[in-house]
Order: structure tokens, then C-alpha cells, then sequence
């Protein structure tokens, strides 16, 4: 809607009206000039300090356009003789210090750098290169650091602090020296506080911050290796994402293509995250009912998010006995495999498990000590959707052009419920889907979820099922989620089942999967879960696959075999503890 | 219920009138340096010794000698200064505390060998008043300074003080107050000049409650002491300005930022301020206005990025000290969100003074822009160093010259005619030169001179100095103190400074200096805050007034200083060699040869200039050639 009172900017001659734009800089977008800009991110605060957004607005001078407010009659010049020689200093200034040759950078293609170095084509540098010595900090099995591309635009810094309300790294040093680190300079894999969630791997600009992607030669040595069989098994987000980096529409969800990709690059057995999905919710949705009819330990909280399950560990270890002691999907999908594995007759180490996520702290997630059985993991690698895609590319896949393909059984097999795990609200959804059904048959879809679908980072609904009332929320972002348990605390807020993502929107939006900004690509992610969902059938308790394992491997729901294979615990490592 | 200000005031001068004499010891930092408190302690060993009354402390009544410290007197160069009533010594050892006592306590005699002696008339100077230094000054703000004593809240209200912020809490609206701060047209002292009234009436019309005042005494700048010295000095005028700012924008409370590489500063602020609250000054419901004050004082870590406001707003909350983006300014959204004036210590202290003389009589000093006297700390090739306070528009010559007692050599003596530059401002500062000996100096002429009044560095240069090293000098401060927030001040500056370090280092050519050029005005224009907006100055200011400077480093490999001492060539005078053979048993590359008794010679080509033979000749025969 056009606001007609806000006025007009003349940018570069062409009036622009001014129709609520927080700054100047969203404006001159608007207006079609697409100027490249590290340190501004439309999910952080403004911070000025890029300096590639300037511009010379007539009676005021030179300003960065981030940091001015759009006002009528503004006379706006984005690419007067000035302010190209400006920018061109900058950028050369930026190319000139650290290491920035893109034919050895896993970001080369999806680098801003790049793309403004391209789009100027600079092809000389007037300024003596610095600060080459490159050290790569890979300590941290989610994230690998390195220094030498850090352009110290502050995103990471800002989201760490601002989004997920943890600060763990800032700036250290002064001026030149400055770099980003963490408390202490300590590796980030000692950090105390890192949870490993990589948002801060997803807005780096540059191939600065990246999840970690050591794993990716295991995996192709595995596949190679005439002993071991090797099961892969994809996560929701992922079909929704990889997509985008072979240009295909965002959204679609590709799980026929992916799976004839990973049978392709020779995986044994191909399977979907989203069965586990399912058991996590016959699991998690039961023990939810127990405790709601006990009236202990509520609300519960979900722990499918394992940089959510590393916060409350680390942050809010009071909040431990709430956790829902059902173990994520993926570390539900590792062991089951090995089971069935074992069960055929084959050996517990001979069964390779890869899980390709849309995350990093997967990858912490799957080497805690808990999830190991006699030096054996119950997930041996984890690999991200961008990860995967490079695989296929290394592979030589002509992956647009793919026919369809589907998942192995019994494994393979899923619920819509188990599909929209990946957006925020989806495991609440498939929770209150398993609990309606469970209290009222007879009624088990007439509960309606659009509310916990919206595009927001906090949601709650009640739900009433007889004489139950159930009051769930639903929260994306730590922040956000620290607000939510510190308002428990002083008894500002009650619910009976909460889930936390620690990702804003969920899964769709982690760190794993193709780099983006903004949330209306979250959007179109999520509404490609959803449309899947719609094909599937509708609550987990209908997986067939899930049900015969009751009766094969696991007995009866809740009880010792699944609490072995299917839970865990957790303990307060919460500084000086 | 503590005692007015004005009984404070009468218990003190009746007190003042009993005492016998009064003896004043400087304990300013440079006087301090220089031994003070050691004569401090010997004035009181030696009364002792020959039983003669005093009393450190008038107020519990004192009908003897009065000893006490003062804050910096500013004649920091012949420290330490001591003055027994209006006898003022000069260069006082604890070993002439004797002599003094003797005569001057005992006798009332002047000990002429301690007196300052004109260089220019050779007269023995009794009083201040007869010391140009002094005599050419117009001390205002400093008129206080190194008269009072600064850890005695009382003597600073004898002499007037805290009327003024009483007048503000009891007797005037808010909008009087910045009304009459606006009339006298007083501008920021810390270097943008910004108005004060004007930056009190912005603060004072944002809603509240909440609002803060902030002295900012992060005083940075190499060679600038001007408000350290108004701190030791006289801190009660700095928290009367606080409290009279508080009062015009409702305030309720304030912080003072220092550095805490003024640990003598931090100590005297916060004893002014503890006995201010002890006198209620300071607190709830000040003069029973029903408003309340309380002051804090924050030491900063010794960033000079923090002198600027909105990194020194980020530093107290506790965050990193990195300049944020303006708008919102400090007067809309400052500490911790709310509200803030921010103004430097020197602007604060100046506030009571134009509360008490008005902002009419105020207005005629300085000029009709920049009314009121400003501070300086002159320093550098000077006879005077030391801190000096004249009117607005008083020209660089009658500074430097008149007041500081000229330009001197290398070796300390005055030769006016060695006048090569000043570098005015600090690091953020321009470089003037002999054609702006005769400029005003005021926030509008310098500024148009491409310097700024800055904090008030005046940093003199004699003929022996290298401009592009100076350059280098600063550049190199203000690149090791850039925050690294923003790209041009943090990469530009570490790149000009290696093109500088090439300069004078002898690898530079003509496109290095253009490309210096072109990127100390990129790092002016686009960099986030005035530190990296003004690190280019000193480069540019040099470049444009000592080109042919640049030129023989770049073109000629020469320094016509003969400082740059890659660029340095050793020579031979072959009148002053006696052939001794000194220089070639130092030379550690065989670049000498000579015969015995015979003037030796120096092979360029093989010279490292490691000057071992210079500091080696008995008969300054080896010279550094230009």
C-alpha cells in the first residue's frame, strides 16, 4: 500500500515513494538498484561499518545509506564519480587484506565478495596484499572459521547476540588486529558457549564462518569401501532446499530426484529422516500424554533440536527435567538402523550411517558420547543439504535432469506428520495430530492448525479434546526461546508442550542448507513441507513401517527396548557447574 | 542537615583570614613527575624541625602557615613549582626547602636563585604576574587551577563555587538555563564545536524520566594534558557543570568517563565528589530543589576511539568501545537509550563561570564565534611547555611566541626563526605552518586552514623535523587506536601507513603518493566516525603544505631533515676527521677507510647506516647528510 503522506526520493533521477522502508539503503533496492552490501542483513541491526552502501545525497554529503532515514525531496546520487571511486577503495581495501582466491574457497559462487569483485571487475589491486597466514579453526565439529575471509562485517557477531541472545564470539582486538573470537580467543570448539546452531555461519557474506564439511571424504570412502554397507537418510528441510543450488524452484519438494541422486553416488540403502520423524512423535506424543495426565515435568519441551538441547544444557540446565527425554529423529533413524542391521545378521560397524541435514549442531549432535555404542555412533556422518550437493556435483550428476526415484523400505516410509518436522510448528502439529487422535478417535482431525503454520517466531494455540485442555507454544530463534523460560519462571506464562527450533522458522532455515536472507524464502520452504503433507497420510500412529517395528524390534511403545534405542538423557554443563 | 554553601563559604574565609601564610605545592602530574610531593613532605619536615606551626587542613581551624597541594599550575616546564603567598618558585628541590623556610617563611625574603628569570629581559620574576607566561594569559577557566586546593571542597566554595548550580536548581527553569548557555555561545570544547545550549535544549526536550549527563574526559590525543589538568586542578568545577547540565536537560544521573591512565585525575574526582556528597551537594533533593544528582566516575581502558561519544556510550554500558552510527544522537537515544548530553570536561568547567559573569560579559571574550578562552597544552619544540589558556582568536604567533616563550633547537635553546610547523588538534588535527602564524586561532579559521582547534595539542615543530615522519607519527597512532569497525579507517589507515612507512623508508615512487593521496581522502570521506574522518589530516595537511618534502623522499631518496634514517647518508668532514680510526673499528661492515691521521671516508654503497660511527666520533666529524 503506497502511503502518500511518506513522499518521494529522487534516486539517480527516478522518483521513488517512500512506502515505510526503515532506511535509505531498502529504497534504492526498491528502486532496482541491487547494491551489494555486507554488513547490512534485513534480520539484524543496522551497523554502518561495510561502508558500501554510500551514497551522496544532495545538502547532506556523503552517508551510508543504511543509516539514513528515507525523507521526502531527498536528492539521492548511488553512483556519482565520488561515490564509485569510494566504493571501488573499499572493495579494494577488503580484497587487499586476507585471503580471498576463490578457486580454492568452498563459498567461491556463493560469496558477496566475489560477486561485487565480479560485478566491478577489479582486476588489479592498488594496495599491498595483508594478513594472508590463514588459520583454519575446524576444532568445532559443526563450524570451521577461517580468519584470513573474514571481512569483519559483524553478521555473526550480531545474530549470535541479537537473534539467538547468546554472544559467543565478538570482536577482539583493536583496529587492524581486529578478528572475531570467542570468549578467551579460545577454539570454537572449546567455546563454552557456542551452541553450534551456525546461524552465524548463514550470514556470513564470505566463506568466513562455514558448517563444517570434513565429513564429506569419509562418506565417499565409505561408499567405496567393499565392507561396509552404507545407509543414507535425508531430513524434511532437505528436499525443500537442495533444489535451489541446481536452480530448480525453490520449494519444490525433490525427494524422487534426491533419491535416485544418493543411489547414484552409490549409497546401499536410501531412506527419509521423516520415518523417524514419525517414531519421534509416537515416542514424544506419548510421553507428553503421561506427563499431561501426571501433571509432572510441563511443560514439556521438545528436543529435536540439538542446539536447543545444548542451550538448556549449557544455559538453562533447570529447565533439563522438562526436556523430552525422546531422542531427535535422526539419532532415532541411527540406531534402528543398526538394529535392523544386527537383526539381519550383519555386524553393528559394518552398517555406515550417514544423515544429510539442513544443519550444523547435527553434526555436534551425532558425536555426544551418549549416541555411541562400544566407540560405534549411532550416526557416522552427517552431511549438510549444501554438502550434499556438492557431492553430487563432484559426482558428476546431471541432478536437474534426474527421473524420479523412491525411498527403500521398510525405512523409507512416513506420514505427512513426519514431513513438516522441518518448518517451525511442524513437530507441534504432529504431536497435537498423535494426541487428538489418541484422546478422540472419532475426532482425530478436527483440529485446525493454521495458526502454528504462520511465518512468526512465536505461536501458541489451545487445544480442547474432551475435558483436555491442551495449551502448546510454539518458538523459533534462542532468544526468543530464553524470553519464553525466563516468563515460565516468574510465572508469566503457562503451557503444557512447547517447541523450541533454535533456527527462526526451523529446519527450513538452518545453517545446512543454500544460504539466503529474509523470511519470505523460509515461507516458500515451509509451504513445500506442508504441500507434501497433504499427499501423505496424516498422523505418525499410521506408519505402517513404524508399526511393524513395534512388533519386530522395539516392542511396545515407551517401553525398555525403545527407551534404550529411543531416549536419552542429558546433564547441566552449565559454566563453573 | 549539612551547612549552606554560603556558611561553608563564610567559615572558610574567616578561618583563611587567621592563617600566618600560605605555601602552595603543584601536584600536577608533570610537577608530581618532577618530585613535588617530596617537597611537599620536606616543607613539613622542616617546620617541624625548627617547631614553626602549620596545618595541612584550614577547616578545623588553622592560625598558622596553610600547606597545601594544588592542581596544575601549567608551567609544567620549569616544575616543581612551589609559591609561598605570592612568592612564586620555580624548579624547587626538597634541598631548597630549608632555605625557603628561612627566609621566606621566617623572614619574608625572597630566595632569588628560585625565581624565574625572564630569558628575554633577564629579570628575576617575584610573582606570576611579572612571568609572561602567565602575564600573556587570560585564565579563566584555569583561573582556580593551581590556586585552590583541589581535594578541599571548601576552598572552592569560598571562592564561589556551587552558587551557580544553586542559582540553576533554585532559581531558574530548565529553559533558563540552556537559554543563557545558548546567549553566551559557548561551543564544545572536545573539537567539533558543536553549541552546548543548543546540545542541552535537544536533550532537554526528549521525554523522560530518565536522562544522564556524561563528562567525557577520555582525553586521548598524544601531547594534550589540558583536561587532566582542569581535573587534578579544579574537579569541583567539572561536577558544578554537571549538575547545572543535569539540571538543564532533568538529568538525575552522571557519569564521568576518564581514562585510567589519569590515575591522579580519577582520585581527585572522586574525592570532589565524595565530599559533595557528604555537603549534600550531591545526592537527593539537591538545595531542596526536590531533584536529585548523583555522579559516577567510569574508567576507561585507554581506547582513544572512546573520546568519541557513541563509543564512549557502548564503553560505559560495558560493551566494546566501537562508534554506532549517527542518527539517533546521543541527546535522543544515548546511555543505555535514554536521553544524554555528553560534553568534555573542559566545556563543563567553563559552564559555572559563564553562569557567574553571564552570558553577555562571556560573549565579549574570544571572538564572535567562538566566545570564551580555550586551553592549550603546548608542547614540543617550546621554551614553555606547558598548559596555557587564551582567548578564542588568539593568533598562533602571540601562542606560541608570546605566551610559551617561542620556538627552541634541538638543544632547548629559543630561536624563534626555527618555527616550522605546529601540528594543532592532535592526530585528528591539521598542520599549520609559518603562514598561519598570524591566523586566530578559533573553530572557524581553523577550520578553514584544513586543522581544528581539536582538544587543544598544539604540538611545535623547529626546522630539524621531518614532515612526512610526523605524519607518519600520528597516522601510526591513529591506525593502532582505529576501533576496526569500519573498513576504510581500519584497512585504509594500516594501508597508508605502510605507503608512509615506503615513503620514508626509501621504496616509494610518484604513484605511491598518489595513491596515498587518493586513499587518505576515501578514508575521509567514507569512514563510520570522525576518527577515521579525521586520521587522514596530518597526511593531507603535510602533503599539501611540505610537498617538496614528500617529493625529495620519493624522487630523491633524501629526507632534508636528515630523520628518516633509511634514507639517512653518513658523511665524513674531512676538516673535523683527526684520522683517529674510531668510526672504522666501530663500522661493522667495512664501509669506512682511511689511513691513520688522515681524514676517513664513508662508501655509501656499503653503509648500513647503523650510525655507530657517528655515536662513536669524539670530534662530531660523522654527519647525517640530507
Amino acid at each position: 500500500m503506497e502511503n502518500k503522506e511518506q513522499g518521494f526520493v529522487t534516486i539517480e533521477g527516478k522518483r521513488v515513494p517512500i512506502q515505510g522502508e526503515k532506511n535509505l539503503l531498502e529504497l534504492i533496492r526498491k528502486a532496482g538498484f541491487n547494491i551489494v552490501t555486507f554488513c547490512y542483513h534485513p534480520e539484524l541491526a543496522v551497523y554502518g561499518a561495510c561502508r558500501l552502501c554510500l551514497v551522496e545525497i544532495e545538502g547532506m554529503g556523503i552517508l551510508a545509506s543504511c543509516t539514513v532515514t528515507p525523507k521526502d525531496g531527498m536528492k539521492v546520487r548511488v553512483n556519482s564519480d565520488e561515490i564509485r571511486k569510494l566504493r571501488r577503495i573499499n572493495l579494494e581495501l577488503l580484497l587487499s587484506s586476507g585471503n580471498h582466491d576463490c578457486t580454492l574457497c568452498s563459498k567461491s559462487n556463493n560469496c558477496k565478495l566475489q560477486k561485487l569483485a565480479k560485478d566491478m571487475d577489479v582486476t588489479e589491486i592498488r594496495f599491498k596484499s595483508k594478513k594472508l597466514d590463514s588459520h583454519k579453526d575446524a576444532t568445532s565439529p559443526a563450524l570451521v572459521r577461517d580468519h584470513s575471509k573474514c571481512i569483519l562485517c559483524g553478521n555473526c557477531v550480531r545474530i549470535c547476540n541479537e537473534v539467538q541472545g547468546i554472544g559467543a564470539i565478538d570482536f577482539a582486538f583493536r583496529g587492524f588486529k581486529s578478528k572475531i573470537a570467542t570468549a578467551f580467543n579460545k577454539e570454537l570448539g572449546e567455546s563454552h558457549e557456542c551452541v553450534s546452531c551456525g546461524q552465524c555461519a548463514r550470514v556470513c557474506p564470505t566463506g568466513a564462518l562455514m558448517p563444517n564439511s570434513s565429513e564429506i571424504e569419509e562418506v565417499f570412502k565409505a561408499i567405496n569401501n567393499p565392507n561396509k554397507k552404507v545407509a543414507v537418510h535425508i531430513a524434511p528441510a532437505v528436499r525443500v532446499g537442495l533444489g535451489e543450488i541446481f536452480g530448480l524452484p525453490a520449494g519444490e519438494p525433490i525427494d524422487g530426484k534426491i533419491a535416485t541422486a544418493l543411489r547414484m553416488l552409490g549409497f546401499d540403502y536410501v531412506y527419509d529422516t521423516a520415518f523417524a520423524a514419525d517414531l519421534t512423535i509416537v515416542e514424544e506424543a506419548t510421553e507428553f500424554l503421561n506427563r499431561f495426565k501426571k501433571g509432572t515435568n510441563l511443560p514439556q519441551l521438545t528436543s529435536c533440536c540439538p542446539a536447543w538441547v545444548n542451550y538448556v544444557e549449557k544455559f538453562a540446565p533447570e529447565f533439563i527435567p522438562n526436556l523430552s527425554t525422546a531422542r531427535s529423529p535422526m539419532q532415532m533413524m541411527g540406531p534402528i538402523l543398526k538394529a535392523d542391521f544386527e537383526e539381519k545378521g550383519g555386524k553393528r560397524e559394518d552398517l555406515v550411517v550417514v544423515a544429510v541435514m539442513p544443519c550444523s549442531a547435527k553434526k555436534a549432535e551425532a558425536k555426544r558420547g551418549e549416541f555411541y555404542v562400544d566407540g560405534n555412533p549411532d550416526t557416522d556422518y552427517v552431511v549438510t543439504t549444501v554438502g550434499l550437493a556438492r557431492m553430487i556435483k563432484e559426482a558428476g550428476i546431471d541432478f536437474v535432469n534426474l527421473e524420479n526415484e523412491w525411498f527403500d523400505m521398510p525405512f523409507g516410509t512416513k506420514t505427512g506428520a513426519g514431513v513438516i518436522f522441518g518448518a517451525s510448528g511442524g513437530v507441534m502439529e504432529a504431536a497435537l495430530r498423535y494426541a487428538v487422535a489418541e484422546l478422540d478417535p472419532e475426532n482425530a482431525r478436527s483440529v485446525k492448525f493454521s495458526s502454528l503454520r504462520e511465518s512468526k517466531v512465536f505461536k501458541e494455540k489451545t487445544v480442547t479434546i474432551g475435558d483436555a485442555t491442551i495449551r502448546v507454544a510454539v518458538v523459533s530463534g534462542l532468544k526468543n526461546a530464553r524470553k519464553l523460560l525466563d516468563d515460565i519462571k516468574a510465572g508469566k506464562s503457562h503451557y503444557d508442550f512447547i517447541e523450541v527450533m533454535s533456527c527462526q522458522g526451523g529446519c527450513v532455515a538452518g545453517a545446512g542448507q543454500p544460504q539466503f536472507e529474509g523470511w519470505a524464502l523460509r515461507k516458500t520452504r515451509a509451504e513445500g513441507l506442508y504441500k507434501e503433507d497433504t499427499e501423505l497420510a496424516y498422523k505418525s500412529q499410521d506408519n505402517s513401517g513404524v508399526q511393524a517395528l513395534y512388533g519386530r524390534i522395539l516392542d511396545k511403545i515407551g517401553g525398555p527396548v525403545a527407551h534404550k534405542l529411543l531416549h536419552t538423557h542429558y546433564k547441566s554443563k552449565k559454566y563453573q557447574d | 542537615m549539612p551547612n549552606t554553601i554560603e556558611k561553608i563559604a563564610k567559615d572558610y574565609n574567616d578561618a583563611y583570614k587567621k592563617i600566618t601564610g600560605r605555601v602552595t605545592i603543584c601536584g600536577g602530574t608533570g610537577c608530581i613527575a618532577g618530585g613535588s610531593m617530596k617537597v611537599y613532605d620536606a616543607f613539613q619536615k622542616e617546620l617541624d624541625k625548627r617547631k614553626i606551626g602549620y596545618c595541612l587542613n584550614i577547616t578545623k581551624g588553622c592560625h598558622e602557615n596553610y600547606i597545601s597541594m594544588s592542581g596544575c599550575r601549567g608551567f609544567c616546564a620549569a616544575g616543581p613549582l612551589v609559591s609561598v603567598n605570592d612568592i612564586f618558585y620555580t624548579h624547587v628541590k626538597p634541598e631548597d626547602v630549608p632555605e625557603i623556610v628561612e627566609k621566606t617563611i621566617m623572614k619574608g625574603e625572597v630566595v632569588d636563585r628560585l625565581l624565574f628569570v625572564d630569558p628575554n629581559s633577564h629579570k628575576h620574576c617575584k610573582t606570576t604576574a611579572e612571568i609572561p607566561f602567565y602575564s600573556k594569559q587570560e585564565r579563566i577557566l584555569l583561573h582556580d587551577c593551581g590556586r585552590i586546593n583541589p581535594e578541599d571542597i571548601n576552598e572552592y566554595i569560598a571562592h564561589g563555587g556551587y552558587a551557580q548550580a544553586k542559582r540553576a536548581y533554585t532559581q531558574m527553569t530548565d529553559a533558563e538555563v540552556c537559554k543563557e548557555i545558548m546567549e553566551s555561545g559557548l561551543r564544545g570544547r572536545g573539537g567539533g564545536g558543536f553549541p552546548t545550549g543548543k546540545k542541552w535544549d535537544l536533550t532537554r526536550i526528549e521525554k523522560g524520566p530518565k536522562k544522564y549527563v556524561i563528562c567525557n574526559a577520555d582525553e586521548g590525543d598524544p601531547g594534550a594534558f589540558m583536561d587532566r589538568s582542569v581535573m587534578e586542578g579544579n574537579p569541583n568545577a567539572v561536577l558544578e557543570g554537571m549538575m547545572i547540565a543535569a539540571r538543564a536537560i532533568g538529568a538525575d544521573e552522571g557519569y564521568v568517563y576518564v581514562r585510567m591512565e589519569y590515575p591522579l585525575a580519577v582520585q581527585r574526582m572522586r574525592t570532589a565528589i565524595k565530599q559533595a556528597e557528604e555537603l549534600g551537594l550531591l545526592g537527593k533533593n539537591i538545595f531542596g530543589s526536590g531533584k536529585d544528582f548523583d555522579i559516577h566516575v567510569m574508567e576507561g581502558a585507554g581506547a582513544f576511539v572512546c573520546g568519541e561519544e557513541t563509543a564512549l556510550i557502548a564503553s560505559v554500558e560495558g560493551k566494546r568501545g566501537m562508534p554506532n552510527v549517527k542518527p539517533p544522537f546521543p541527546s535522543q537515544k544515548g546511555l543505555f537509550g535514554k536521553p544524554t548530553v555528553i560534553n568534555n570536561v573542559e566545556t563543563l568547567a567553563t559552564v559555572a563561570k559563564i553562569m557567574e559573569m553571564g552570558a553577555k560579559e562571556f560573549k565579549k571574550i574570544g571572538t564572535l564565534t567562538s566566545p570564551g578562552t580555550k586551553t592549550f597544552a603546548v608542547t614540543g619544540h617550546i621554551a614553555n611547555t606547558g598548559l596555557v589558556e587564551v582567548p578564542m582568536g588568539t593568533t598562533l604567533r602571540q601562542v606560541i611566541d608570546d605566551v610559551a616563550g617561542g620556538t627552541t633547537n634541538d638543544d632547548g635553546t629559543v630561536n624563534k626563526a626555527a618555527f616550522k610547523a605546529a601540528q594543532i588538534g592532535g592526530p585528528s588535527g591539521g598542520c599549520l605552518t609559518k603562514e598561519h602564524l598570524d591566523l586566530p586561532l578559533d573553530f572557524d579559521s581553523l577550520k578553514g586552514a584544513g586543522a581544528m582547534v581539536g582538544s587543544g595539542g598544539l604540538v611545535v615543530m623547529n626546522d630539524k623535523t621531518c614532515m612526512v615522519n610526523v605524519a607518519r607519527f600520528f597516522l601510526e597512532f591513529t591506525q593502532r587506536e582505529s576501533c576496526g569497525k569500519c573498513v576504510p579507517c581500519r584497512e585504509g589507515t594500516e594501508q597508508m601507513l605502510t605507503m608512509l612507512n615506503d615513503i620514508v623508508e626509501g621504496r616509494a615512487t610518484l604513484k605511491t603518493l598518489e595513491n596515498l593521496e587518493d586513499l587518505a581522502k576515501a578514508v575521509q570521506k567514507a569512514s563510520l566516525c570522525a576518527l577515521g574522518k579525521t586520521a587522514p589530516n596530518p597526511v593531507l595537511s603535510t602533503m599539501k603544505h611540505f610537498r617538496d618534502e614528500y617529493l625529495a623522499h620519493v624522487v630523491e631518496k633524501r629526507c632534508p631533515a636528515g630523520v628518516c634514517k633509511a634514507l639517512a647518508r653518513f658523511e665524513i668532514v674531512a676538516d673535523k676527521c683527526k684520522g683517529c680510526g674510531m668510526c672504522k673499528r666501530a663500522c661493522p661492515v667495512q664501509a669506512i677507510t682511511g689511513e691513520v691521521g688522515k681524514p676517513h671516508h664513508i662508501d655509501p654503497k656499503k653503509c648500513i647506516k647503523c650510525g655507530g660511527c657517528k655515536s662513536t666520533c669524539k670530534f662530531g666529524a660523522v654527519i647525517t647528510g640530507a
